[in-house]
Order: C-alpha cells, then sequence, then structure tokens
C-alpha cells in the first residue's frame, strides 16, 4: 500500500491546530504586514482616484474607441473573474473528489475567489460609461412601461452569472468560517473581540445534530457551486464566441476559457501561498510543500490543456478555409500586437513546463516566479483575445489600434491594490486555515494514530 | 431568535474515541434529547447519536426546481408575453437563450434555500448562547442531557460520565 505524506506536519494536537491558527488573528500585526498593508492601502487609494476620474470625466480617459470599443476593463475583468475559480475548484470541486489536502488551502482560495470576485464585478459595472444607471442591467419592474432587459444576449447572461457566482461563493465561504468564529470567540480576551466574533459566529454551537445538517449542506453548495464555476467562465466566454467576429466566433471558447481560468487561479493561490508561508511562519505546518506541489502540478496540467487550446485554435482557423479568421490568427501571431501573443504563448505554455522536474516543483522560488509569470499571461491571453481581433476585422478600412492611456495602466494596476487590500485584511481577522477542517485529518499519514489510507 | 435555556447535565472528555463510545453509551441508556458537541465533525458521530439523515436536500432541491421554473417564467413571461421586442428576427420565447438565466437562478436558489434551511434547523442566528466550556470549541468533547430527558437522574448520569472516562461533569443550562 502506499504509504500517505501527512497533511499536517509536526503532530499537532488539536489544541495546537486552534494555537497555530488563531495566532495571526491574536497577536500585534509584524511590521512585514504593516508594510504590505500601507503599500496595498496606497494603491488602493490611487485606484479610486482612477476610477473616480474615470466615472467624472468619462470613459473616454481610457483607450477604448473605435474600432477596439472593448479594452483593459473588460480584459481585466475576464482576468480576475478567472483568477476566482481555483478557489472554488478547491473548494467545491476537490471536496467532492475527496481530496483532503484541500482542506488546508481552501479558506484562503476561497478568500482569494470572493475578494477576485469582487475586483472583478466594478469593471462591468463601470465600464458602460454611466454607472450610476447599471441598475438597469436588473429585470425590475419599471415605470417606463413593461421595458425589460433582453436575455437574449450573453452580456445579461453575464450579469445573471457573475453575480450569482458572487452570492454563492460569498455564502460558501462564509459558512465555512462559522466553526471557526465560534472558535475564536471562545478564545476571546476582551469584550470587543468576543461580541464581533460572537456575531460573526452566529451564535454556532457545534452539536452533533448541528454537524450533521451543516456537513450536508457544505456537500450540497460543494455540489452546486462546481456546475456553477464551469458555467460562468463559459457564459464569460459567450460574451465572445456568441459574436460573429473572426477569433472570437469559436466553439472551443467555452472549455478553453475554463481551463485558463483554473490555470490563472492556481497559480494566484500559489503566488498568495508562497507569500502567507514567508508572512506566517506556523501556516508551513499546514500549508506544505506537498500542498504546493500538487497546485503546481495543476498549473502544468491546465497549462498545456491552455497551450493545446492555443494550437487547436490556429490549426481550425486554418482548417476552416475561411479567409478572415485565417487572417486574424496571422495577425495575432506577426502581426502590430505580436509581441502579447508571444507573451502569452511564452508565460502560459513554456514556463510551466519547468514543473516536471520535481525540484522545481518543489522550490519556492521557482514557483512564486512561474506563478507571476503565469498571471502575466493569463492577463495577456484576454488581451490578445480581446484587442487583436477587435482591432482588424474584415474590413482594411476599419482598422486601428488601441490608445492604451496611462489611466488604463492605472486601472490595471490599482485593481491590485483594492484586491491586496481586503486579502491582507482578511489574512489578519479570519482564520486563514480551517480549523474545523483541519483537525479530523490530522492523523492523515501518521500511521501510529491509526490514520485512514 | 430568543434563546431558551435548559438546564442539565454535561460531561466533558479530552478524546475523540471516548466521546464516541460515550455518545452510544447514552443513546443506549434511552436518552434521546441529549446533545455531543465538538468542534469538528466526528466520523462515525451520526451513527453513534442515532441522528437521522438530514433533511436539507429536500428544501434544496424543491427550491432548485423553482428557481428553474422562476427562471423560465421570468424570461417568457418578459420576453414573449409583457414586452415582445424583436431582437435581430430571433423568435420571442428564445428557449436555449434563456437556459443560461435559468440555470444561473436553480444555483442560486438552491444554494441560499439549503443555508436557509441550516438556519433553520441549528436554530441560529443565535445571541451569545450558553457556553458548557471554552475549550469545546478547541480540543474538548461533551454530552450535555438536559433535564426534561426520558429518565433523568443527576446521580446516575453523573456516575455514567465517570464511569466512560469523563475528565469533568458539572451542572449547567444549554
Amino acid at each position: 500500500m502506499m504509504k500517505r505524506s501527512p497533511l499536517v506536519l509536526g503532530n499537532k494536537t488539536l489544541k495546537d491546530v486552534t494555537d497555530d491558527i488563531c495566532a495571526p488573528v491574536e497577536r500585534f500585526p509584524s511590521k512585514g504586514w504593516v508594510g504590505m498593508f500601507l503599500g496595498a492601502k496606497t494603491l488602493l487609494l490611487f485606484y479610486i482616484g482612477i476610477l473616480a476620474s474615470v466615472v467624472g470625466v468619462g470613459i473616454g480617459l481610457l483607450g477604448v474607441n473605435s474600432p477596439v470599443f472593448w479594452g483593459t476593463m473588460i480584459v481585466t475583468f475576464v482576468f480576475w473573474i478567472g483568477i476566482g475559480h481555483a478557489g472554488t475548484l478547491i473548494s467545491a470541486v476537490l471536496f467532492l473528489f475527496r481530496q483532503k489536502w484541500r482542506t488546508s488551502v481552501a479558506r484562503t482560495a476561497e478568500a482569494m475567489t470572493v475578494f477576485a470576485v469582487m475586483t472583478a464585478g466594478l469593471f462591468p459595472l463601470l465600464h458602460t460609461g454611466r454607472p450610476w444607471l447599471d441598475y438597469w442591467l436588473f429585470p425590475y419592474p419599471n415605470q417606463r412601461g413593461p421595458l425589460w432587459v433582453n436575455f437574449r444576449s450573453p452580456l445579461l447572461w453575464d450579469v445573471f452569472a457573475v453575480s450569482t457566482y458572487a452570492t454563492v461563493s460569498m455564502v460558501f465561504w462564509y459558512i465555512g468560517l462559522v466553526p471557526d468564529f465560534a472558535t475564536i470567540k471562545d478564545r476571546a480576551k476582551n469584550k470587543l473581540r468576543r461580541t464581533v466574533y460572537g456575531a460573526l459566529s452566529l451564535g454556532w454551537r457545534g452539536t452533533a445534530k448541528n454537524w450533521s445538517h451543516y456537513e450536508m449542506v457544505y456537500l450540497l453548495l460543494a455540489g452546486l457551486s462546481t456546475p456553477l464555476v464551469l458555467s460562468v467562465h463559459t457564459i464569460v466566454s459567450f460574451d465572445f464566441a456568441v459574436s460573429n467576429l473572426p477569433g472570437w466566433h469559436t466553439t472551443i471558447f467555452p472549455p478553453y476559457f475554463v481551463a485558463g481560468a483554473i490555470f490563472s487561479g492556481f497559480a494566484m493561490v500559489v503566488t498568495l501561498m508562497t507569500l502567507v508561508r514567508i508572512g506566517f511562519p506556523e501556516f508551513k505546518n499546514y500549508v506544505t510543500l506537498d500542498h504546493m506541489e500538487v497546485m503546481n502540478k495543476i498549473i502544468m496540467t491546465t497549462g498545456m490543456l491552455v497551450g493545446y487550446a492555443y494550437a487547436s485554435e490556429f490549426f481550425i482557423a486554418w482548417y476552416s478555409g475561411n479567409q478572415y479568421e485565417r487572417f486574424v490568427f496571422i495577425n495575432r501571431a506577426f502581426g502590430p500586437y505580436g509581441w502579447s501573443y508571444w507573451i502569452m504563448v511564452s508565460c502560459n505554455t513554456i514556463f510551466p513546463q519547468l514543473f516536471w522536474f520535481r525540484r522545481f516543483r518543489r522550490s519556492i522560488p521557482v514557483m512564486f516566479v512561474v506563478s507571476i509569470l503565469v498571471n502575466i499571461g493569463m492577463w495577456f491571453e484576454r488581451f490578445v483575445i480581446t484587442v487583436t481581433s477587435l482591432h482588424r476585422d474584415f474590413l482594411p478600412s476599419s482598422w486601428g489600434m488601441y490608445a492604451w492611456s496611462w489611466f488604463d495602466t492605472g486601472v490595471l494596476v490599482g485593481s491590485f491594490g483594492m484586491f491586496l487590500t481586503l486579502f491582507l485584511l482578511y489574512l489578519r481577522l479570519f482564520p486563514a486555515v480551517s480549523i474545523a477542517e483541519v483537525k479530523p485529518v490530522l492523523h492523515v499519514g501518521y500511521d501510529d494514530k491509526g490514520g485512514h489510507h | 431568535m430568543a434563546a431558551k435555556y435548559t438546564k442539565g447535565i454535561a460531561g466533558i472528555w479530552l478524546e475523540e474515541h471516548q466521546i464516541l463510545k460515550a455518545t452510544r453509551k447514552v443513546r443506549e441508556s434511552g436518552f434521546t434529547k441529549f446533545e455531543a458537541i465538538s468542534a469538528y465533525p466526528i466520523h462515525g458521530m451520526e451513527e453513534a447519536a442515532g441522528i437521522k439523515r438530514s433533511w436539507i436536500p429536500y428544501v434544496a432541491f424543491t427550491m432548485g426546481l423553482a428557481g428553474l421554473a422562476g427562471g423560465l417564467g421570468l424570461t417568457y413571461w418578459t420576453s414573449a408575453v409583457n414586452w415582445a421586442v424583436n431582437v435581430g428576427g430571433k423568435p420571442f420565447f428564445s428557449l436555449p437563450a434563456f437556459v443560461p438565466i435559468m440555470f444561473e437562478l436553480t444555483i442560486l436558489l438552491s444554494a441560499l434555500s439549503s443555508v436557509g434551511a441550516l438556519f433553520y434547523a441549528c436554530g441560529i442566528p443565535r445571541m451569545d448562547p450558553p457556553v458548557i466550556d471554552p475549550d469545546l470549541s478547541c480540543h474538548k468533547f461533551a454530552i450535555f442531557i438536559p433535564h426534561n430527558d426520558n429518565g433523568y437522574d443527576e446521580a446516575k448520569i453523573e456516575s455514567m460520565f465517570k464511569e466512560l472516562g469523563a475528565t469533568e461533569v458539572k451542572k449547567t443550562e444549554y
């Protein structure tokens, strides 16, 4: 029988687990955390300024113009929505597959999902140019006669998909947190902490009957989130695929987008987890090198799926015999935006191949660099899809270039400020590893304690 | 929800296998209203405590169907009945285009209703419930038998708890 390696190192007792995971929440923040938080917060303030200008002055501050009407806002929206997918994948799909290693990383990955979806959600709202009218996106009874939204539009499917995804992943995350909030409340030394975490824990008591219902709901949410994850990025891909534009109008888009989303999401989990391990050394026993290695394997696998999609897109463009389709792909690789295509290809298909080697899969510096490269590559993938298809279509007379402005840069860079601020606050205020889920898997890999194999 | 506290007696254990054994024993002794408390779900506890399978999936399924029907109803009524707009010659009742909406509403209603059902089943949110021992959400386990359970006898229960390896027995409310 194959021996399992322990999921939690250091022969922890139940009390050790609680102490370790609650420690970052209960102690005074470190200088490193404060430094990073101030940096992220400054970036967030800059972002708020940029967005205020874009809303106040108008969408014309960004480079979108004829013929490229979709730019940074949509590119970055798809990027952030994609980031979110790994969180739900780890928490839901791996839960259904009974992958016990997920317990150590699920909480933080879900937090990443929630914050990434919040970051993403702003973009479609702002790119309308009149965000104060965004409530028009929802089918509500109104006074303008029976004027309803157009349910035949993929952009409206997106409204439903993204808002459902945001709601369900937030609920899933929060339900997972409830028993852990109760733990922090019970350990609280002052009244404020006790009251706040007491309210967050909803008065959870942890009786056997409660746990029985709780586990069932967790299973149901995992079962419901799994198709939801696939549907969200499928529907995001419909925004493109349902149009008739060469380079967008392809049937490969749904699975290709989903694979890319998982790919970029896992890369972001690895980036964040390497940082968490540095910032909170006690988590090294919970988020072990084995965990990181498994995620790197997933990055490599999905990276190859994405690479396959690039190749098959190219092949089908040639095989279709459609001259516009052929042109778009040759233009993507060798046209004026060829550089972005090659950044995408090298970051997404070449660098992850390093993970064939066990030494690199288990090296923190290597995986950190590769995960960042993957995220750069995946942003460029969305850039390539959006901009290169739009800038040259059927008529050479309507060709043009995307007039990238520094506001575009501000929107892109600033969005990281929002995401990182939320994430850093989460690390300080919430237990970053699920206490109640790690405890039952403590014995895995330790034979003498009667662990399950 | 206002808390209603029940008086009773609680035993506290330090090991997972002991609480499982104790729970089985308590159930076999004829108690039905007892609660076994732990910081995490214990494998085999449902069987030991005689807990029936949760009814929440029925809620999730029913509400999922309601979401599906609601999604169909909404899209059909708004697009084909109340305000039928011809969009590029597409049919008013464009079922394939309505599938994403129906799907998302199925998931949304099913997920939210199952969480609502969990709240109902567990009696939460609840303001400041009594805590038998703060370590119960960390590394200790407890069984609480309320005073109105069948054959409640403090002395007997206390000796039973002690026999089963409880490190502490206390009169409390829950």
